[in-house]
């Protein structure tokens, strides 16, 4: 048809032709993209001879060579196998324990297990946006669990509550006992109910505060009978037999967490307009930042059990827990200010303009969008601070590779792939951890950003 | 007009370091009046009622907003600010919020309206600026002019006594100027008192009581808009209009 013509008649037939390459799918995948032209060819064996050289070696290693059942070293060595020996996995086998609770003791591995699986059941639900309920899932999880844990992990009890607590404090003698215990935990419940009803706004308003606290310290109440925290509860495991992944994950999500309010303090300090306070926290980061982890590890253990008073004395775990958290905090306090300076300085002044105070405008205002621009970074220091962890080994607190070490001296093991074996099961362990973490920080940025898809 | 005024600004001085940038500025605006604010670039307009909202501080001079007198150590900002609404020139809206908590978020955290009443108040409110059907998207779904009126939107859900709008018009294409107009003249016609810094002229003939000619930090000249635009008195004034009105 041409022109305006709107009548056709076909004078000559059209044949059937051939189908025109294919540019979609695999094979077409291999016609545009991998052998298209000379240079591309050789590129694509190239890179096929490279990927063979890396994979090959690994599988074989890994799975092909690979000892699988053994009691001892002469399993995995090649002139007792007649065959050449990969990787020794009876050893992890053997090891395992070890690697997982470190000397944590046999039959108080339940508590350990019990702490995995707590956190487990509160960090899911928390993870997933639709799950409802957050705020009292994250206040479980930030406030209760760390205490439950504390003395899940570590065994004791508590001899009282608040008036145990003054009578330390000035000295005066008490003597535990049961019912001082409970009139104790009574009347402090009473007291702090009180108080946060009377915080709330009298009983009209903080009527509800009020019973929440109740309902916490009946929750505190019952977490002291079921660990029979008034009676001495658990047996003490001290902190020295720790180790392994428990270590590893105690030390790192402890450190992830506390990291994050201590950041945020510092960069709204940093950011702040009160010279006093600006000065103080570019200090403290200045400082944090200067020095080495090791450094801070090494001071925390060693140095400040001088400086402390006499029988005054914390568990060298809590040192070390205390310092990766302002160590860290202060890493993340200067990723958190360079969200808050790509704030616009608008939406400050448009919150300020419908009577927010400073608080709630950084709460509800700033931070939000301050902390989507630096999910990328953040994540990216997590990641560096879980491993970092393996750092604790210097003040002989065994984490995971540190229990690694300690298991490759054992001589019942000794053979050539041992070290090899080892570092890879402990490798993919790391590896796992820090990609999970990398995939939830993308499926994060995705879902919060969605308001910045038009 | 001057009786009771609800917004006093007297003697007005502020510095920007060496920079003069307000210089004795006297204004006093009366109940249900309507301001226009207009002048060249860098004359202090925004500037003054940024002063008036308490988003930029004064050295000298005072600013009384319906009996509440702002100092320049600014003590009373909160009870100020609860009597003003803002519309910014670049909407400020919150950009992870949609807009209906763009509109909520106010009265629930200053006033601690329950959730409920204030989503149910909002909507009226955008209704008032008809968009009522944007109010689940997000700010950056939706056009300028519609940012703008939610902007309006939003400041009017705190019930302010006095709207001040800081250019509301400058930073929209040309086909949504007049929606964003259309939505302050109706608000001007309910009897809001209202200062509005503005270049649109057609806009302050229409609805001002009376025009403010800002030049250097200082008032030139401040008349009807019949008077302003017919016969403006000061030299200054009548360069600035044969400039912007060809």
């Amino acid at each position: 048809m041409s022109g305006n013509d709107t009548n056709f008649v076909r004078k000559t037939l059209t044949p059937a032709r051939k189908a025109p390459v294919i540019t979609t799918g695999f094979v077409g995948l291999l016609r545009t993209r991998l052998f298209n032209s000379p240079l591309n060819i050789a590129l694509t064996f190239a890179s096929a001879a490279l990927l063979w050289f890396v994979l090959e070696p690994t599988i074989r290693f890994m799975l092909i060579d690979a000892v699988w059942k053994g009691s001892d070293r002469t399993a995995c060595l090649a002139d007792k196998t007649g065959h050449p020996v990969g990787a020794c996995w009876p050893f992890i086998q053997a090891k395992f324990t070890q690697l997982i609770y470190g000397f944590y003791p046999d039959d108080q591995r339940w508590r350990a297990n019990l702490t995995f699986a707590l956190a487990a059941i509160l960090v899911a639900p928390l993870l997933v946006p639709k799950i409802p309920g957050k705020i009292l899932n994250a206040a479980l999880f930030f406030i209760a669990f760390p205490f439950l844990a504390f003395f899940l992990l570590r065994g004791g009890g508590l001899d009282g509550f608040a008036f145990y607590w003054l009578a330390e404090l000035f000295g005066a003698a008490w003597k535990p006992s049961l019912t001082r215990f409970w009139l104790d935990f009574s009347v402090t419940t009473a007291v702090v109910t009180a108080a946060v009803i009377w915080l709330w706004g009298g009983w009209q308003n903080g009527r509800r505060a009020g019973l929440s606290s109740a309902l916490t310290f009946a929750g505190i109440a019952l977490v002291i009978e079921t660990l029979h925290l008034d009676r001495g509860g658990l047996p003490l495991v001290d902190t020295r037999e720790w180790g392994g992944l428990l270590v590893t994950l105690v030390v790192s999500i402890t450190g992830i967490v506390a990291s994050m309010p201590v950041g945020i303090v510092l960069a709204l300090g940093r950011t702040s307009r009160i010279p006093l306070l600006r000065i103080f926290c570019v200090a403290f980061i200045e400082f944090w930042r200067g020095v080495p982890l090791i450094t801070v590890l090494f001071f925390a253990t060693y140095m400040l059990p001088l400086f402390l008073p006499g029988d005054f004395t914390i568990d060298a775990l809590v040192r070390v827990l205390v310092g990766i958290a302002l160590f860290a905090g202060a890493y993340n306090a200067e990723v958190i200010r360079g969200g808050l300076l790509a704030v616009p300085r608008g939406q400050r002044e448009a919150a300020n303009a419908l009577g927010l105070s400073y608080w709630k405008t950084t709460g509800l205002i700033v931070l939000p969008q301050a902390l989507r621009h630096v999910i990328p970074s953040l994540v990216n220091s997590f990641i560096a601070l879980f491993k970092d962890t393996t750092l604790v080994l210097i003040v002989s607190l065994f984490d995971l590779l540190g229990q690694l070490r300690a298991a490759f001296a054992d001589p019942t093991w000794a053979t050539p792939t041992t070290l090899f074996t080892g570092f890879a099961f402990t490798g993919i362990i790391y590896w796992v951890g820090c990609f999970a973490m990398s995939r939830y920080s993308l499926f994060l940025e995705r879902r919060l950003n969605a308001h910045r898809r038009t | 007009m001057t009786t009771d005024p609800i917004i006093r600004v007297e003697r007005l001085n502020k510095w920007f370091g060496d920079f003069h940038v307000l210089r004795d500025v006297d204004l006093a605006v009366a109940r249900k009046e309507r301001i226009v604010v207009c002048g060249p670039s860098g004359s202090g307009k925004s500037t003054l009622i940024r002063c008036i909202n308490a988003l930029e501080e004064f050295q000298e001079g005072r600013i009384v907003v319906d009996g509440i007198e702002l100092g320049p150590n600014l003590k009373r900002v909160d009870d100020v600010r609860r009597e003003i609404g803002m519309v910014f020139q670049s909407f400020n809206l919150f950009p992870h919020l949609t807009v209906l908590e763009n509109c909520t978020l106010a009265p629930i955290w200053v006033r601690n309206v329950p959730k409920k009443d204030a989503e149910a108040s909002a909507m009226k409110y955008l209704e008032r600026v008809r968009i009522p059907e944007q109010a689940n998207k997000y700010p950056g779904q939706i056009s300028g002019g519609q940012q703008q009126r939610v902007a309006i939107a939003r400041a009017l859900t705190m019930n302010p006594k006095v709207m001040l709008f800081d250019e509301p018009t400058s930073a929209l294409d040309p086909e949504m100027v007049k929606e964003v107009l259309d939505t302050i003249v109706d608000l001007a016609n309910d009897g809001m008192t209202m200062i509005v810094v503005t270049h649109e002229m057609g806009f302050a003939r229409e609805v001002a009581n009376r025009v403010v000619f800002m030049d250097a930090g200082q008032v030139i000249e401040v008349n009807t808009p019949e008077e302003f635009f017919g016969h403006p008195k000061h030299e200054r004034t009548k360069l600035f209009l044969s400039q912007i009105l060809r």
